[in-house]
């Protein structure tokens, strides 16, 4: 039936739909009500957690870093108050413009804008990127009040990682950084992405990073959208990490590395009562304090282009033949064979082995064991290896401490060779011969040794006792199994030492200048090249090492000492001297001191010094075109490997009598093998003093 | 009772209702102290002034007589057209469109008022169409135009909110005037087969965005997803009884997008809580049952349609509005009536209620039985 449309028909309808209008209405009415009563009351809690969350942010303050202390409780490394300015990348609204606003107001100069792009570039976007610290009030001020219009730069007041003798402690210590990818991934710790924090990057400082680091500090906030801090909510302080507290004496440590000088070198000291180790360095070296900053590239350049090799910790990875410095060693490993010290040798001049004669550094004539010491004569140790075997010599030396590996924390070592027979099958599937004995037996050779080996070496020799070296105070090592060496053995050796210094021995000049006070010692030089490739070489390269090892008082010895000095050329003219005046830095620091200054004015000023103004000139010369800096595994890889770029020295040829420059003769040898690979100065055997 | 001691004009107020409006607006302004970062000044102040000077244009309205807005209706419509040309014309770019028509002092937004004039001229139009004339399709095409034009006009700003809005009270309009259900059916069914094609080919980007974003709004929570997300949290964390006054964090700290105009339900539900929203609903339901009770009340087609129309132009804001803070409809720029801090909405309303009181006036004055 057709619907009829009237007036009055509409009129109804109108009412009809006006009630079903309105129903609709208040249906939607109650719709809204109960979902908002569903938002606000059964989903109160997780709405009410999200608005906190909105609300209050939690930033975490980078805890104080514990400090690494000398024996006496002086700092190796502690922190400073700091204001600094980091950026988290993924903030930054226009990364360009507000870098070179930022390259504005700190001043930077080309090269460091640059450096700051490139870990721009590199980091992960939540990862802060450190622009500058140690800032003054001024330069920060400046930064935190144009923060509006620079999102994600992040100004701060902290503490950084300070090393007060810098460049002296790098090795030992080790130095912070900014965390890596790799890092953050492995610990999940949202603290290593917090700006400003620093974890250990190398030695000590990453080995005890845990203990070190404290527990950070937390902030609670509130904050606006836009990331604008309201107001503090509440602070909770962080604790700084533990202190560790080390065996080193932060001054002689400091005096030793200012005393190396120009030189490449390594020193190490040893208490000989305890085996605690008081100096262990390693220079030139790179500067801890600027490397916490990321490595820039002017500095990588330098490091790179040096080749004294700042990377490398040579106290601990550096190997070389330690020439004489093992007749000691050997005197005793002949006595316990049953050498007596008063049996005497002639030497001609030299030792004929079969065909060949190897030749000594002068005609000594008639000496005993005490004499051989002093003089430093081959011929003596030629004759008395030829009778009782190398074989019978290379496990005193173990036991005295080379080619060991020692339990230090932070401290990645190598351990060196000393070769024996069965070392020589399994390595080279060859017979021991007569000759590999006679050199080895003068340090030459395949023996390759660190300087830390030959310090714990002659504090052994020194007490005669087993010493374990440690590095952490109050926590000596027990000492090893008793030495099977009598009293009385160790008073010849001693006596030969004592005769090298202060009579008429090889470092006659080196004599402690302190009343009452005598040092003993023997010195080393071993040969790096021969002489057909030293054109192809640098003049410095070409030089031999110098080495020398010691111990004072020689009546009752307190301190050993061992001495690699690279390409120093004779061991008393360059390693010698630095020893004496380390070892009277122990008993008459003021001298010490008074003679370090005067000869620091002739060098160009502290290492520090030395390595600012050095930078400065890299800086004017090269500026930003340096190439980019190496990623922390590129340091990393750069500090614990060898440096290979001298060549493997052939083993035949015409040397010079080092000594005393007069020889000819071929050296005898392991004719056509190879020298062991892992020889980083491409370490030759021949003639030693 | 007490009426007889009160003059005449006032007496004949609907003193329920507007008293519940004025609470609101007390309310509102409450509100917007608050988001004002506890000051009158920039948007408590305005509000309650604004609320005074447009109820006494509302008051004003209310004695226009059935004739002269019968006679206006036609020639308001075209005026505002023609603003609205001009708008397309001058007008300048602000918020995402072109609004606004800079009139010497006054800033108009002829499309607000665009609201009332279709429910006026609809229900004029409808008032003067013969009854057997209602069902036959060729008497769409009038109403067709009148709707079309200024919804393709407004679209062009471009303003989906506005235009949804014309679109919507003029089909109540056209409802309410007896047209046949199954055209509203037919009508629906075409709109859910054009939905997909306007959403593809129709809507710009942001708005595309906006309903992707209401269907999945944790698809973006920091893009296009930040405003439901925020408001609902200011919701729900407000809890029962809210936060209290002035402790908003969602919106004094800045989280809660608009938090003064189209998200001040938001930021009421979170310092007042669900007994806040409720007192809102509550007063919204009086105003609209006043509405319907003052159009079933109405003695001529004309103010029956008009009332309705006028309510229902209320009930649009009021609904989208409070949906859309919710997380129940996309996000769409319409405020909530009386409580948005913005002069446009608030004149738009306060029209539909001078309206409605002028409509409840002649209902009184004639008080004739019907036009059967």
């Amino acid at each position: 039936m057709k619907q009829k449309f009237t007036a009055s028909s509409l009129r109804q309808s109108f009412d009809r739909r006006t009630f079903v209008v309105g129903a609709i209405q208040g249906g939607i009415g109650l719709l809204l009500a109960a979902r908002m009563g569903y938002i606000a009351v059964a989903e109160n809690a997780k709405y009410a957690m999200e608005s906190e969350s909105n609300r209050v942010n939690l930033s975490l303050i980078p805890p104080r870093r514990g400090w690494i202390l000398d024996r006496n409780g002086a700092p190796l490394a502690s922190n400073k108050a700091d204001f600094r300015v980091d950026i988290i990348p993924e903030r930054l609204a226009d990364k360009v413009g507000e870098v070179n606003a930022l390259a504005g107001l700190l001043k930077f100069t080309p090269d460091k804008t640059q450096d700051l792009r490139d870990r721009l570039a590199q980091a992960a976007r939540f990862q802060p990127v450190q622009v500058a610290d140690g800032l003054d009030y001024d330069t920060f001020a400046a930064v935190s009040v144009r923060l509006p219009y620079m999102p994600g730069v992040i100004p701060q007041r902290g503490f950084s990682r300070y090393y007060p003798s810098g460049p002296s402690v790098g090795h030992l210590i080790g130095y912070v950084g900014a965390a890596t990818k790799e890092e953050f991934d492995k610990e999940k710790n949202p603290l290593l992405v917090t700006p400003g924090f620093k974890l250990g990057k190398d030695g000590l400082e990453k080995q005890y990073e845990q203990t070190l680091r404290g527990i950070p500090g937390a902030r609670r906030v509130e904050v606006t959208a836009s990331g604008r801090i309201v107001r503090d909510l509440d602070t909770r302080e962080d604790v700084q990490g533990q202190s560790i507290k080390l065996t080193i004496d932060a001054a002689l440590q400091d005096y030793a590395a200012r005393r190396i000088g120009l030189q490449s070198a390594a020193v190490v000291v040893i208490d000989c009562h305890d085996g605690g180790i008081l100096a262990m360095t390693s220079m030139p070296c790179f500067d801890p304090n600027t490397f916490a900053n990321g490595i820039g590239r002017i500095e990588w350049k330098m490091l790179n282009e040096d080749d004294h090799i700042p990377l490398l910790n040579k106290a601990v990875r550096g190997l070389y033949p330690p020439g004489s410095t093992v007749k000691p060693l050997a005197s005793l490993a002949l006595q316990i064979h049953g050498v007596s010290p008063d049996e005497k040798v002639n030497c001609p001049g030299g030792f004929q082995l079969g065909s060949r004669f190897f030749r000594c550094d002068a005609r000594h004539g008639v000496l005993d064991m005490r004499g051989a010491i002093e003089h430093s004569c081959n011929t003596y140790f030629w004759t008395m290896v030829h009778r009782v075997g190398y074989d019978a010599i290379a496990p005193v030396a173990k036991e005295l401490g080379l080619g060991q590996e020692f339990d230090l924390p932070g401290v990645n070592q190598r351990y060196g060779t000393i070769p024996d027979s069965a070392w020589k099958m399994r390595r080279y599937k060859q017979q021991w011969s007569e000759a590999d004995g006679l050199n080895a037996v003068i340090g030459q050779g395949y023996v390759l040794v660190s300087p830390l080996q030959l310090a714990v070496m002659v504090s052994r020799i020194a007490s005669g006792r087993n010493l374990v070296p440690s590095l952490l105070f109050g926590k000596p090592r027990q000492p090893g199994p008793t030495l099977p060496m009598s009293p009385e053995q160790f008073g010849v050796t001693r006596d030969g030492m004592f005769r090298v210094v202060n009579q008429s021995g090889t470092a006659a000049g080196s004599k402690l200048e302190i009343p009452g006070i005598t040092m003993s010692g023997k010195t080393g030089t071993a040969q790096v090249v021969k002489l057909t490739s030293r054109g192809a070489v640098s003049e410095w390269k070409a030089r031999d090492h110098s080495l020398f090892i010691c111990f004072a008082p020689s009546e009752a010895p307190r301190y050993a000492m061992a001495v690699v000095v690279e390409h120093g050329g004779f061991g008393a003219s360059a390693a010698a001297p630095i020893a004496r005046d380390v070892m009277t830095c122990l008993f008459d620091p003021t001298k010490a001191w008074a003679d370090l200054l005067a000869m620091e004015k002739t060098w160009g000023g502290t290492p520090a010094e030395r390595m600012a103004a050095k930078y400065k000139a890299f800086a004017a010369q090269y500026g930003a075109s340096a190439p980019t800096a190496a990623s922390d595994a590129a340091v990393q890889a750069a500090m614990t490997q060898p440096a290979t770029t001298e060549p493997a020295a052939a083993t035949t040829g015409v040397i010079t009598d080092v000594e005393r420059g007069e020889g000819t003769q071929a050296s005898p040898g392991p004719a056509e093998t190879s020298p062991p690979p892992s020889a980083r100065p491409g370490a030759q055997e021949s003639s030693a003093q | 009772m007490a009426r007889s001691f009160i003059p005449e004009p006032l007496a004949t107020l609907p003193w329920r209702v507007l008293l519940a409006l004025t609470l609101l607006v007390a309310f509102a302004a409450a509100v917007l102290y608050s988001a004002g970062g506890g000051a009158m000044y920039p948007y408590a102040g305005p509000h309650v002034m604004r609320f005074a000077l447009f109820m006494l244009m509302a008051v004003a309205i209310s004695y226009a007589p059935p004739e002269l807005v019968r006679w206006a209706a036609y020639p308001l419509y075209g005026a505002l057209i023609v603003l609205l040309v001009l708008v397309e014309a001058l007008g300048h770019i602000s918020g995402g469109g072109q609004r606004w028509l800079a009139l010497g002092p006054l800033v108009l937004q002829p499309s607000e008022l665009m609201k009332p004039a279709v429910v006026l001229v609809l229900a004029s139009f409808y008032n003067t169409l013969p009854a057997g004339m209602v069902s036959n399709w060729r008497s769409l095409i009038p109403p067709a135009l009148l709707i079309g034009v200024p919804m393709a006009l407004v679209l062009l700003q471009p303003d989906l909110g506005t235009a949804l809005a014309v679109a919507f009270v003029g089909a109540i309009v056209m409802y309410l005037a007896g047209l046949p259900v199954k055209w509203f059916l037919g009508a629906g069914a075409a709109g859910i087969i054009a939905a997909p094609l306007a959403y593809f080919f129709v809507l710009h980007d942001y708005q595309r965005e906006r309903v992707t974003t209401f269907i999945n709004p944790a698809s973006d929570p920091l893009g296009t997803g930040y405003h439901i997300t925020q408001s609902q949290i200011a919701i729900g964390s407000g809890g029962i009884l809210g936060k209290g006054f002035g402790n908003g964090s969602q919106s004094h700290l800045a989280y809660l997008p608009e938090a003064h105009t189209d998200f001040v339900f938001a930021t009421m539900a979170e310092e007042w809580g669900l007994i806040g929203g409720l007192f809102v609903l509550l007063v919204f339901g009086v105003v609209l049952r006043w509405g319907w009770n003052v159009a079933r009340r109405s003695p001529d087609r004309f103010s029956c349609l008009l009332a309705g129309g006028m309510t229902a132009t209320i009930f649009f804001y009021v609904a989208i509005n409070m949906m859309m803070v919710m997380g129940l409809a996309p996000v769409v720029g319409i405020p909530l009536p009386f409580l948005s801090y913005g002069g446009s909405s608030m004149m738009t309303n306060m029209i539909c209620v001078g309206s409605l009181m002028m409509v409840e006036r002649w209902s009184r004055k004639i008080r004739s039985p019907g036009l059967s």
